[in-house]
């Protein structure tokens, strides 16, 4: 009949689930005649529903680049992801989007040398971005990517990280985990440290995604560093309904996370009051 | 029943204050009209001197303030209870909601609270209402003075008074009055004498303009649970959703249920419903239920009593009995 | 212009019922409230409705869609009523102006279909405020009660009805009442426009300034430690929220009707616990937080994303409804200051 309201979604069919660390899996999604769902740009997010459980907005794992599929790397932290966590090839869930601002990746970012820097699940969105960088490589400076996690096994997309990222050239993946582990011969230590350690040159863009904890210390170790916030970008998370900023729960002052968000420049976030 | 005046509440309150006794006061604070008053927590005796106000708007029932109020500060809390607030009180404290320890009571006398929705049936566009012998002069905007009767400007629980004997307080100001005998329970009794069919269609109709605000759980003093049923995602009977109609009713009929035998009977739920709901008619059934299967039970009349649906005892009626003695009195 | 006399109001009432439904405030035990027209309803005497007109294009609750599940499947069928064309009498200054708020949330792209498709299908006909009251403070927000607007004003004086179309869809609609009505000259209603405006000068309300607030200012107010005081006997019910003609924010739920899920809107309130409770967390934790949000929203945020118009009308709702009488009036007096003391 209609089928054209924002709230109304499409169906999906969960083609390919990964097991990525003990609480993060990673979901292939594609429309039941095998397309996209819908074009996105790195850093935009999608309301995944199970019907009878829940609607939840998640961020788009894979690159646009990708033109086969859509993938969704997520914690198993409330019902619909619970639900998520044990659903099987061939379920089908809806699937509603694009929304939010993307990273600039086609204008602030170009040329630019990028540092990207992710806690845990917080590498979700940002593995979007540094795949489009990957596949524009002559697009973009040297790029740098720091990941910790709590442990060598709660890193996500850990085989493709060292598979793919660390033969790169031009690109230096440095990893940490929390405590030390058996098997486990690289950095220790949590990673607002670690970034300061590594002591990067201020002349790059940084991407932050992770937990508040981790985006507040790195952040401030970064400006110790010499960056300006205005060199910095993180994602924020609200709770969120509608995706499209009419259901009013999502603002962060006068701006909605789900259409002026999720991407935030830091120094804009210092004009949001402290609500988030 | 005489009332004692603002000034010799504030006087109270200032003389508590700068003895130390009290180091807040939970009152009344005027508003922009003759009827807005707002519960407020007065810290000196400037903010009394100019805002304090006790009048015929001062209905809110501030014993269920004192669960959040007790917890802000080392010192005690100054609260002024009229006599149905001190039932509330006593329930509270039987139920361990507050430290009775951190509050200063003091009675004070009540001879009942307007109801300015019923005054505005009568008066529309008011700038200023004033008591004027038994009853009521509303100066308005466009239609002179409108005089009332206290009959027509009286909340219905003051008009059906249940007792205007304090049952709990520190200190007490004014006279003290008697428990009465009041026809609160002829409502009731009309709704028993309706057939079942007609009790459904009353409650359907009164029910069914039920907005989900919660105004009356949120103001009921019975209702203190740290977290409600209703607040819960998970409980699939969240406070906003209204899947259905049927959702409605069962939302108040599920709190009567709660409120079962601790239920005082202070009429806050019909007082704050926007939607002009009845809802003290749902509590009073209960009551008069009770009072007939186990003999008579005032809640809050005594603190720390057993409420006869949380005690046993060999002569309680047989459930099968209840329901018998139940549809009788509705035949 | 056309006029009817105040005694013929039920046959004009049923020259409009003949050709679409017709709604329009009625007396009930909640005080007025819309209700469709039969022969012998009559039309409520009471300023404003208990509730607001918001209802009618953005209801409590509404099914969006349902969804067919068969083992691992999922058909997503859409529920989206099909609305005629239908007419709202008496609608206020205040409500009509909330219409184009919830116009700038809910016609904004993306637009909201549900909403769009009752407000493409409403005739408005306004009635403008022959005995303001006095909780009313529309006219801090510019709204001009005398002259409410919509398809088709009303003015009523002097036992009659003028009626004069605003919109082409309102000249449309007074053509094809023509029988029931008389061509009248303008001279009573702005006789009796020129009365209320008298009238609305001298309300207990009518100094109440705005000055103070609008966009840009979230810094100055979101830190003010008078939230405290404020917000301190709030009860956290959604009464303000919900009698408010502006208030738009919902919730999304999903219900097991026992046959299958059907997905519904329905409003929700951020003066509620869960409003903004997320698996991990929740950012409004107190009353004052949930309570501050509500006022910014209307006093800052909504005036800094939408040309300085304000989320509020002066409809004096959230006046005469909280349960502890704290409202938009006592906190614009007590934040802004000097402006308004």
């Amino acid at each position: 009949m209609h089928n054209s309201d924002p709230l109304i979604p499409k169906v999906g069919t969960i083609t390919d689930v990964r097991i990525d660390t003990p609480d993060v899996k990673t979901f292939r999604v594609l429309t039941p005649d095998g397309k996209k769902a819908f074009d996105h740009m790195p850093g935009q997010c999608a309301m995944l529903s199970i019907p009878g459980v829940g609607e939840a907005m998640f961020s788009i794992t894979s690159s646009p680049t990708n033109t086969e599929y859509m993938e969704f790397s997520i914690k198993k932290c409330g019902c619909v992801t619970e639900w998520l966590h044990q659903a099987e090839v061939g379920q089908q869930i809806t699937i509603r989007g694009p929304y939010g601002k993307p990273f600039p990746v086609d204008t602030v970012f170009r040329g630019q040398d990028m540092l990207f820097i992710a806690g845990g699940i917080g590498l979700a969105p940002l593995r979007s971005v540094i795949n489009y960088c990957r596949h524009y490589r002559d697009q973009y400076g040297k790029i740098d990517i720091v990941y910790g996690s709590r442990s060598k096994d709660d890193l996500v997309d850990y085989k493709e990280i060292i598979d793919e990222w660390c033969n790169d050239d031009g690109i230096n993946v440095h990893l940490t985990i929390d405590n030390p582990q058996e098997g486990w011969d690289g950095h220790v230590g949590f990673v607002p440290n670690y970034v300061k350690e590594l002591g990067f040159s201020t002349d790059k863009t940084a991407i932050l995604c992770g937990p508040p904890i981790m985006i507040k210390f790195t952040l401030q170790g970064l400006v110790d560093l010499g960056f300006e916030k205005t060199q910095i970008y993180t994602t924020m998370e609200l709770k969120m309904k509608c995706g499209v900023g009419k259901c009013g729960r999502c603002n962060i002052g006068a701006k909605y996370v789900c259409k002026d968000g999720p991407v935030f420049r830091c120094d804009e976030i210092d004009e949001l009051p402290d609500e988030y | 029943m005489q009332r004692v005046t603002r000034d010799v509440l504030v006087q109270k309150a200032i003389s508590l204050l700068s003895a130390g006794t009290v180091d807040r006061v939970l009152g009344w604070k005027a508003g922009e009209f003759s009827y807005d008053v707002t519960p407020y927590v007065f810290k000196d005796a400037e903010a009394l001197k100019a805002d304090f106000v006790f009048d015929d708007f001062c209905g809110a029932n501030f014993s269920k303030y004192l669960v959040k109020e007790c917890g802000k500060s080392e010192g005690k809390v100054l609260v002024f209870l009229k006599p149905c607030d001190t039932y509330s009180f006593n329930q509270l404290l039987t139920e361990h909601r507050f430290d009775r320890e951190k509050v200063y009571a003091v009675g004070i006398p009540c001879d009942g609270m307007a109801d300015i929705t019923k005054i505005r049936e009568k008066a529309e566009g008011i700038s200023e209402i004033t008591a004027e012998g038994d009853g009521f002069c509303v100066k308005t905007l466009y239609d002179g003075d409108v005089k009332l009767t206290k009959e027509e400007a009286l909340a219905e629980r003051c008009l059906n008074c249940k007792s205007q004997k304090h049952v709990a307080y520190d200190e007490l100001l004014g006279e003290e009055g008697e428990v009465i005998d009041s026809g609160r329970f002829t409502g009731v009794e009309a709704l028993e004498a309706m057939t079942p069919d007609e009790r459904f269609a009353f409650w359907k109709g009164e029910l069914s303009r039920c907005i989900r605000c919660n105004a009356c759980r949120d103001v009921c003093p019975a209702c203190t649970c740290e977290k409600c049923v209703f607040d819960n995602p998970k409980s699939g009977v969240e406070n906003k959703a209204i899947a259905d109609s049927f959702e409605e009713k069962m939302f108040h009929i599920i709190r009567a249920f709660h409120v079962a035998g601790r239920c005082t009977d202070c009429g806050e739920c019909s007082r704050v419903c926007p939607q002009n709901i009845p809802l003290h008619l749902l509590n009073r059934k209960f009551i008069k239920d009770i009072n007939g299967f186990y003999g008579d039970y005032q809640a809050g009349e005594e603190a720390y009593s057993r409420a006869p649906l949380v005690n046993y005892t060999t002569e309680d009626i047989e459930p099968a009995d209840a329901v018998k003695k139940g549809d009788g009195e509705n035949a | 212009m056309r006029k009817i006399s105040m005694d013929s109001l039920s046959a004009l009432f049923e020259a409009i019922s003949g050709t679409m439904p017709l709604f329009l405030p009625v007396d009930g035990k909640e005080g007025a409230s819309y209700k469709k027209w039969e022969p012998g309803t009559e039309y409520s005497k009471a300023l404003n409705t208990n509730k607001s007109a918001k209802d009618f294009f953005f209801p409590q609750v509404e099914n969006m869609m349902a969804f067919k599940t068969e083992g691992k499947n999922i058909e997503v069928l859409d529920l989206k009523e099909d609305v005629g064309p239908f007419a709202i009498f008496g609608v206020r200054a205040c409500d009509l102006a909330s219409f184009s708020i919830l116009d700038r949330v809910f016609l904004s792209d993306p637009v909201d279909s549900f909403y769009k498709a009752r407000r493409d299908n409403a005739v408005i006909i306004s009635v403008a405020c022959s005995r303001p009251q006095e909780t009313c403070f529309c006219s801090a927000f510019s709204i001009d009660a005398a002259a409410p607007g919509g398809d088709v004003e009303c003015v009523m004086a002097d036992g009659m009805v003028y009626l004069e179309a605003k919109t082409e869809k309102g000249e449309a609609f007074l053509k094809n009442l023509e029988a029931v009505t008389e061509a009248s000259d303008e001279r009573a209603a702005e006789a009796e426009q020129a009365k209320i405006r008298e009238r609305i000068e001298k309300l207990p309300l009518a100094n109440l300034s705005t000055d103070a607030f609008g966009g840009g200012k979230t810094m100055e107010y979101f830190n003010n430690p008078l939230w405290d005081e404020l917000s301190a006997n709030c009860l956290g019910c959604g009464t303000c929220t919900f009698v408010c003609p502006t208030c738009q924010c919902y919730d999304i739920k999903d219900y097991n009707t026992g046959k299958g899920v059907q997905r519904f809107r329905c409003w929700d309130s951020c003066m509620y616990s869960d409003f903004t409770k997320m698996a991990h967390g929740n950012i409004r934790n107190s009353q004052k937080e949930r309570f501050r949000q509500r006022f910014m929203h209307k006093l800052v945020y909504f005036p800094e994303n939408n040309e300085g118009i304000f989320g509020c009308v002066g409809c004096g709702r959230c006046l005469a409804k909280c349960p502890i009488s704290m409202n938009i009036v006592k906190v614009m007096k007590t934040l802004g200051g000097a402006d308004n003391a």
